[in-house]
């Protein structure tokens, strides 16, 4: 073997390689299956209008949302009160156009990320600081934030007709085939999966949730990267509950309920460990479609409604247990390159 | 960092009576230590003469009491690790500490990345700077690949190339060389010689004498949270060094009553667990104090977890007054009367967060309930006796044990055990992090219980205490038995020798 310090850079060949082993492509895989599946039951699951524009439509919000969860599982931690948080901004997004006529949407968008933001300070502030398990510190942000959205929603509820069409234009439009909710939300995930990839605090985090001790060891300011990824995930979730007003129009007090779920849901099943240090946002966005897609196609392909839920159980399942194997032979391919390069 | 800048002859980094202490304990007494540019420094001393204090405090990972710290001449005070990585000090510890999801340029370069447009990561001057340091190391380890499933050595170069990518003036080294084969101490022996002769200082602390006199120019010895003397290692000899690094008598701190030795109660036949301890064959019997001595891991709480049955193994046999233990069975064993008072007393010996009551009538609670409860003061009645018995020092039975003290709190699991009713008593490194008087107290209780006819088997690292307690001192290193003393026999330096000399191959 020759050292591969020496090794010519990787040919196109070998990156197309690197393609095809990589997690995120078992998940496109299956998802095409899917789609494939439903399209041979019923062909309008893709061959309509509507079809291929909720097939790209309704997963985006979560997407969003699964986009930040993922960004928190890598640093070994959990946010379960992105639900709630989806939840407050989306009524205060309808609050925001009834208080305030004639508002601007930009000034609208700003406002819900700054409060999912704050949301999300006050979430990774309690888990740096007061050291405490992100699982029961968000634990309990999950209901006290649903709480407070419950007392100010009351009974009362947001209906399309209090927002302007400008805004809720968001929800309908398209751009070249493409609906406009979809484009914003691969923006964001280009974005965030660029920064995971190429910022120094990017790859901290990585760094932080593969061991936190030796992070420390490291010198690495670990407390500012967690609480730096507690606020991105809080204001993903409230940009994403701006959008849940835009594009749904209807918004009473359980809006994003059991989201957070979801969200975990879709990184996990994207390759993002619970136990940190690995996946890609990519992974969670497709872990995202995967989810609500098969949703959606579940009932065309004629599952029964009781089983639905088992198979999204299921696939969650499967996808820990292939990760798992996957480890283990990732671990005995490395322990033997080791061995072959003495 | 090369010498141009600052004069040679200033030390890179002199540390003078430096002071460390934990709550009571003192870890490190009054540490000093002269590193000299261009020059590996052996730094040696027992487990526990506040070595690795000392390392911890260079590292930033603890700040100092008192006394002085200079860095090329000039005071430092670390508050953090990140403050000592920028002065431009490296550590190395015996257990790399690495990131195993990441690659290993990453790991080289973590925090501080080269860095081109928008903060963009350079990854390919990370990784041509990476495939540099191993080429000039003269290894080959794929800068591509995953740290997971690296060998420790090879992670050990990882974290010199961090090294090096950092331009460390000083480099210490935590018994790199404990984990490593012959060809691996050959390659990192090579890599530290060429580090020396670029100007750099370092720091080698090992147990293995033959690799201090192979390496170092220059050797200082601690004992007991102190420095106790630097010398040229051309000036020295193997015998010198163990003097002073074990160099006190053995003094009336441990009261060893007379015993009468009865019959064998534990025999232990042939024990293996395949990579962790080989062949282990020894008895206990009644009345008697076995010691068990060695470094830290050689392997000792390995044995006895095995004997307990909490750890498996594959071949060998251990028998109890006669009758033959099924292995893996940790209730077996207490039926049969083995008490096992492990090494790490807040996890593994008691429940911190339960009352002192509760924790001492812990290994009899089927014997005291009736009808499957715990009647009202059943269990104060029996805690009571104890904690008189062992004197206790407690507010009342109902505190938390959290908040007594080390020593205390040993007492408190040593009692939770005596509660059984053991024929065989297992106590591993029963006194330490325990306060001086209290640690006397521990040691007279041992030795009335092997008065009362109890087989004790008594694991420590610290030299005196095995020597003072023991009737026979047993030593492993590197997982085998390499040496059975007498009491009469059983000289510092002798067990020393068993403990650390290499094997002749």
């Amino acid at each position: 073997m020759t050292t591969t310090a020496a090794a010519p850079r990787r040919s196109a060949l070998g990156v197309a390689g690197d393609v095809l082993k990589a997690r995120e492509t078992g998940i496109v895989i299956a998802l095409v299956a899917v789609v494939i599946a439903a399209t041979a039951v019923n062909p309008t699951f893709i061959f309509s209008g509507d079809g291929f524009r909720d097939l790209l439509l309704t997963p985006s919000l979560l997407m969003v949302v699964a986009l930040g969860q993922a960004v928190v599982i890598i640093t070994r931690n959990v946010d379960l009160s992105v639900g709630s948080v989806v939840g407050l901004t989306a009524y205060m997004t309808g609050r925001l156009f009834i208080d305030i006529p004639g508002i601007h949407p930009a000034l609208v968008f700003l406002a819900g990320i700054a409060l999912g933001a704050l949301l999300g300070l006050i979430n990774g502030a309690l888990v740096a600081f007061a050291k405490v398990p992100a699982l029961v510190i968000t634990l309990g942000t999950m209901y006290i934030y649903r709480g407070i959205n419950v007392a100010w929603t009351g009974s009362d509820r947001i209906n399309a007709s209090d927002m302007p069409a400008s805004f809720r234009g968001l929800g309908t439009q398209d751009v070249l085939g493409i609906p406009l909710l979809t484009l914003l939300a691969v923006i964001v995930l280009v974005f965030t999966a660029w920064y995971l990839r190429n910022l120094r605090s990017g790859r901290e985090l990585y760094a932080i949730g593969s061991d936190p001790d030796a992070a420390h060891l490291y010198g690495l300011r670990v407390t500012r990267r967690v609480l730096a990824a507690f606020i991105v995930c809080g204001a993903l979730a409230g940009l994403a509950g701006v959008l849940f007003a835009a594009r749904y129009g209807t918004v009473s007090s359980n809006a994003g309920y059991g989201w957070e779920l979801q969200a975990i849901g879709a990184a996990v099943i994207g390759g993002v460990a619970m136990s940190g240090g690995v996946g890609t946002v990519w992974g969670a966005a497709f872990g995202a479609y995967l989810l609500l897609t098969i949703n959606r196609a579940l009932p065309i392909i004629g599952i029964q409604d009781f089983w639905q839920r088992a198979v999204v159980g299921i696939l969650i399942i499967g996808a820990i247990i292939l990760d798992r194997v996957l480890a283990l032979r990732q671990h005995r391919r490395l322990v033997a390159a080791r061995e072959e390069v003495k | 960092m090369t010498d141009t800048v600052t004069d040679p002859a200033t030390p890179a980094l002199e540390l003078s009576r430096v002071v460390k202490s934990f709550g009571a304990v003192v870890a490190l007494r009054s540490g000093s230590l002269r590193l000299d540019k261009g020059s590996i420094h052996a730094l040696i001393g027992e487990n526990g003469a506040g070595k690795s204090t000392l390392v911890k405090i260079v590292a930033g990972l603890y700040r100092r009491d008192a006394g002085e710290f200079r860095l090329d001449g000039e005071p430092v005070d670390f508050h953090s690790t990140a403050q000592s990585k920028a002065a431009g000090i490296a550590v190395i510890y015996q257990e790399p500490t690495l990131f195993p999801d990441l690659s290993v340029t990453e790991n080289i370069f973590m925090g501080r990345q080269p860095v081109g447009t928008l903060g963009r990561i350079d990854r390919k001057a990370m990784r041509d700077e990476a495939a540099q340091i191993f080429e000039r190391l003269g290894v080959r380890i794929d800068p591509d690949r995953l740290t997971e499933g690296l060998s420790i050595a090879d992670q050990q170069i990882i974290e010199i190339a961090k090294a090096i990518s950092l331009d460390a003036r000083v480099l210490i080294m935590d018994e790199p060389t404990a984990a490593l084969s012959g060809v691996e101490v050959e390659r990192l022996f090579a890599v530290a010689r060429s580090l020396r002769d670029e100007g750099r200082a370092l720091v080698f602390i090992s147990h293995r004498f033959d690799e201090v006199f192979e390496l170092c120019d220059t050797v200082t010895v601690m004992r007991d949270g102190s420095y106790i003397d630097t010398m040229p290692i051309a000036d020295t000899s193997v015998d010198e060094l163990v003097h002073l690094m074990v160099g006190r008598d053995v003094t009336e701190m441990f009261p060893k009553l007379p015993a009468d030795i009865g019959e064998d109660v534990l025999v232990v036949d042939g024990l293996t667990q395949k990579g962790v301890f080989h062949d282990i064959s020894f008895t206990v019997r009644s009345g008697e104090i076995v010691g068990l001595a060695g470094l830290v891991g050689a392997g000792r709480s390995e044995v006895v977890r095995a004997i307990f049955g909490v750890d498996p193994y594959q071949s060998g046999s251990v028998t109890v007054s006669g009758k033959a233990l099924p292995k893996g069975n940790p209730k077996a064993a207490m039926a049969r009367g083995i008490a096992l008072v492990p090494e790490d007393r807040r996890k593994q010996g008691q429940v911190l967060e339960q009352t002192v009551s509760r924790n001492l009538t812990l290994a009899i609670r089927h014997r005291l309930a009736k009808m499957g409860l715990i009647w009202g003061g059943v269990e104060n009645e029996s805690a009571k006796v104890w904690a008189s018995r062992l004197e206790v020092k407690t507010a009342a039975l109902d505190a938390e044990t959290g908040t007594l003290s080390g020593g205390n709190q040993q007492k408190v699991v040593l009692a939770k055990w005596l509660a059984t009713n053991p024929r065989v008593l297992i106590v591993d490194e029963p006194t330490r992090g325990i306060d001086v008087g209290t640690k006397a107290e521990v040691h007279r209780l041992i030795s009335q219980l092997a008065q009362e006819g109890l087989a004790i088997l008594m694991i420590s690292s610290e030299l005196p205490e095995v020597l003072g307690m023991a009737d026979r001192v047993l030593v492993m290193r590197a997982g085998r038995l390499t040496g059975e003393f007498d009491r009469s026999e059983a000289t510092p330096e002798a067990v020393m020798f068993a403990a650390t000399a290499e094997e002749v191959a």
